[in-house]
C-alpha cells in the first residue's frame, strides 16, 4: 500500500548512500505516491516518470561503482512551473505558455542534478507567480493538504502542498513578494527565500526582475540549508548572481551564543493577526528568551506601506517583462483573424493572460506611463530606499527579525475575491524582497488541536547572512518542536 | 461624492492603458478593471503622504555593474528546439500577418 513519506532529504540520501534502499526504489515509491495522493490536491501538474526512473537507475549504477553522486543522492525534487526544465512543459500556470517546451534548463535544475537530485515533476503555481493562493493557476487551484477546502498559499502553492502532503521531500519555488514563505507557512513546511543575487535566476520566468529569487521548500531547516548550498553561487548566465561564496551551514551545534532577536512592533499591531498566530509568536519569543536569546524591540514604521510600494514596483517590472508574450515566436497566438500585427498581439495577449495577470500588466503600464511615472514609480523607488534603510538600522540592533509569516492561517478557496485583500496576505514578506535581504518561514504549530491549520514563523536576516538566518531557524525549529508528519494521523 | 475622485480610473482611461499594454478588452472587462484598478490606486495613494525629498531612488537591491564576457563562440541552441514553440512556421521561418500596408 502506498503511504505518504515524511522523511527528510538527508534521511533519504543517507539511506540510499548506505544501501538501505536504492534510488530506483525511492523513485518508484515517489511516483506511485504522487499518482495516489496528487489528485486530491493538484500540487503536481505533470511528472517525468521515464526520465526520473532513468536518472534513478544511473544514480544506483554510480553508487555501485563506488562514486558519490552528491549531497542530494537520489532525492526526488519537484520544480515550480515557472522554472525551466527540458523535460515536460514549462507553463507558468498560464494559457499563454500552454505546451511550451523549454529549449534550455534553469541553472538551479542543472545544479540539483549535479548534486545527485532527480527532478520528478512540475508543481502548479499562480499564473506567472502572481497570487497568494494558487487560485489563478490555469490548471485549476491547488488545495491545502491539511484541509482541502483551504488554499495552500501562493504563488508556490503546488511546491508547498507537495512537500506538506508527503509526496516529495523538497521542491523549488520562487519568491517575488512572499511566494515561497507564505505558502510554506500555510502548509506547515519550511520555505527559504535567499538574498537577492544568492541564487541564479537563469531559467526562472521573469516576473519582477529586481525582486525574484528561487529558493527551496523542505520539511526541515537542515534540508533547506543543503538545498541552498547546492543551488547558490555565481552563474555566467545571470549577471545579477553574486560572487559571494555560499554559506556552509552546520546545524545542531547548540543554540547560537548571544543571538539577538528583533521583534518589529509593526508585525504585531493589535488586531492585525489571528489570535492563534499571535499565540505562536509569543510562544517562540518565550522559548528563545529561555534559551538565552536577547529579545530586542524593533521599529519598522514602513511595514504597512510596503504593500503599496510593492504594488507599484512589481507590476511595473511585470508589465515590462511580460511584454515579450506577443504570440509571435512562442506562446499562445490567437486564431481569430487579425488584420495587423498589432491586433494579433492584443488578441493573443487577451486570450493568453488570465485576469490577475492582465490587472497587473495594466497597473504596471499605468504607473510607468507618461504623466504618472514620477507620481507613482519614481516615488515608490524612493520609498523602497527608505525601506532598505529601515532594515539596515534594525540589523544594527539585532541579528535576526522574528514575526509571523502571514497574518492568518490558510483561508477558504474563493474567500478573497478582492485583489487588495489578497495583496495584504504578503504584508510581512514583501519588504524583504524590496530590500534584497533573506528570510525563512518555519512551521511552529497549528491554530487548533483538532484538525488545526499550520502557522509559520518568519525569520529575516541581512543580505548574504544566510548562515545567521539558518542557524537561528535551526535553533528555533528545535525549540518549537513542530511535527510535519502530523498530517498522517 | 462630487466630481471625479483622485486615483479613480475612468473606463476611457482603462481603455487607453489596455491599448498601451496591448490588451483587447470588452465592455464588461473594462468596467470590472476600472473598479479594481481604482481600488488598488486608492490603496497606493498612501505613498503620497511620505516625506521623500532628497531620497535617492532604489531600482535594484544590489549594485549593478556591467559584466563583460569573453567573446568566444558557444554552442547555440538547436534551431528546431527554438522553432518547435513557434505558433506558425514556414520552413525555418516564423510566420506572421502582414506588417506593412495593413491598419495604420
Amino acid at each position: 500500500m502506498t503511504r505518504r513519506d515524511f522523511r527528510s532529504c538527508r534521511e533519504i540520501r543517507d539511506e540510499i548512500r548506505t544501501g538501505k534502499t536504492s534510488a530506483v526504489s525511492v523513485m518508484q515509491d515517489t511516483l506511485e505516491r504522487i499518482r495516489t495522493f496528487n489528485p486530491e490536491i493538484n500540487a503536481f501538474r505533470e511528472t517525468f516518470d521515464d526520465e526520473a526512473m532513468a536518472e534513478a537507475r544511473k544514480i544506483d549504477e554510480r553508487l555501485a561503482r563506488g562514486e558519490d553522486p552528491g549531497p542530494l543522492t537520489g532525492v526526488p525534487v519537484g520544480i515550480k512551473d515557472n522554472i525551466a526544465t527540458t523535460e515536460g512543459t514549462t507553463t507558468c500556470g498560464s494559457k499563454m505558455l500552454d505546451g511550451y517546451r523549454s529549449p534550455y534548463e534553469a541553472t538551479v535544475v542543472t545544479r540539483l542534478r549535479e548534486a545527485g537530485a532527480i527532478p520528478v515533476g512540475r508543481t502548479n503555481c499562480d499564473e506567472f507567480a502572481m497570487g497568494s493562493s494558487t487560485e489563478t493557476c490555469v490548471h485549476g487551484p491547488v488545495r491545502n493538504p491539511w484541509n482541502t477546502e483551504r488554499v495552500p498559499g501562493g504563488s508556490s502553492g503546488g511546491s508547498s502542498a507537495a512537500v506538506a502532503a508527503g509526496l516529495v521531500p523538497a521542491t523549488l519555488g520562487s519568491d517575488t513578494g512572499g511566494s515561497i514563505r507564505q505558502p510554506a507557512a500555510l502548509c506547515g513546511c519550511v520555505g527559504l527565500k535567499p538574498s537577492y543575487g544568492r541564487v541564479s535566476r537563469y531559467g526562472l520566468v521573469a516576473f519582477g526582475s529586481s525582486l525574484d529569487q528561487i529558493g527551496p521548500l523542505t520539511r526541515t531547516v537542515e534540508d533547506a540549508a543543503i538545498m541552498l548550498d547546492v543551488i547558490a553561487g555565481v552563474d555566467d548566465h545571470d549577471s545579477t548572481s553574486a560572487p559571494e561564496p555560499a554559506a556552509v551551514v552546520e546545524l545542531g551545534g547548540g543554540f547560537p551564543e548571544g543571538l539577538r532577536v528583533g521583534i518589529p512592533r509593526q508585525y504585531r499591531e493589535p488586531g492585525a493577526n489571528e489570535p492563534a498566530v499571535e499565540r505562536e509568536v509569543d510562544r517562540a519569543i518565550a522559548l528563545l528568551r529561555e534559551a538565552g536569546a536577547e529579545i530586542v524591540d524593533i521599529d519598522l514604521p514602513l511595514t504597512e506601506t510596503g504593500i503599496s510600494t510593492y504594488y507599484v514596483i512589481a507590476p511595473a517590472e511585470a508589465s515590462s517583462n511580460l511584454a515579450r508574450y506577443d504570440g509571435i515566436r512562442y506562446g499562445h497566438r490567437s486564431t481569430e483573424p487579425s488584420g495587423s500585427v498589432d491586433e494579433l498581439y492584443a488578441r493573443s495577449r487577451s486570450e493568453g493572460f488570465g485576469p490577475e495577470v492582465q490587472r497587473r500588466v495594466m497597473l504596471g503600464t499605468y504607473v510607468l506611463s507618461s504623466g504618472y511615472y514620477d507620481a507613482y514609480y519614481q516615488r515608490a523607488l524612493k520609498v523602497r530606499r527608505l525601506i532598505k534603510n529601515e532594515f539596515d538600522r534594525a540589523f544594527e540592533q539585532c541579528d535576526v527579525l522574528l514575526g509571523p509569516t502571514a497574518p492568518s492561517t490558510a483561508f477558504e478557496l474563493g474567500a478573497k475575491p478582492d485583489p487588495v485583500a489578497m495583496y495584504l496576505c504578503d504584508i510581512y514578506t514583501v519588504n524583504n524582497n524590496m530590500a534584497g535581504i533573506c528570510g525563512i518561514s518555519i512551521p511552529s504549530g497549528t491554530d487548533t488541536e483538532e484538525d488545526g491549520l499550520p502557522i509559520g514563523l518568519h525569520l529575516q536576516a541581512q543580505a548574504f547572512d544566510e548562515k545567521m538566518l539558518l542557524e537561528a531557524a535551526g535553533a528555533l525549529e528545535t525549540l518549537v518542536g513542530f511535527e510535519c508528519s502530523s498530517l498522517e494521523k | 461624492m462630487t466630481g471625479p475622485k483622485k486615483n479613480q480610473l475612468s473606463i476611457q482611461e482603462v481603455e487607453k492603458v489596455a491599448k498601451l499594454a496591448r490588451l483587447k478588452l470588452n465592455e464588461d472587462q473594462l468596467e470590472l478593471y476600472a473598479g479594481q484598478l481604482s481600488s488598488i490606486l486608492e490603496h497606493i495613494a498612501e505613498l503620497e503622504k511620505l516625506e521623500i525629498e532628497g531620497v535617492e531612488p532604489m531600482a535594484h537591491p544590489i549594485p549593478l555593474n556591467n559584466r563583460l564576457d569573453d567573446d568566444v563562440p558557444g554552442d547555440p541552441m538547436p534551431v528546431d528546439a527554438l522553432l518547435r514553440n513557434a505558433p506558425e512556421v514556414v520552413d525555418s521561418f516564423i510566420s506572421v500577418p502582414k506588417v506593412l500596408g495593413g491598419e495604420s
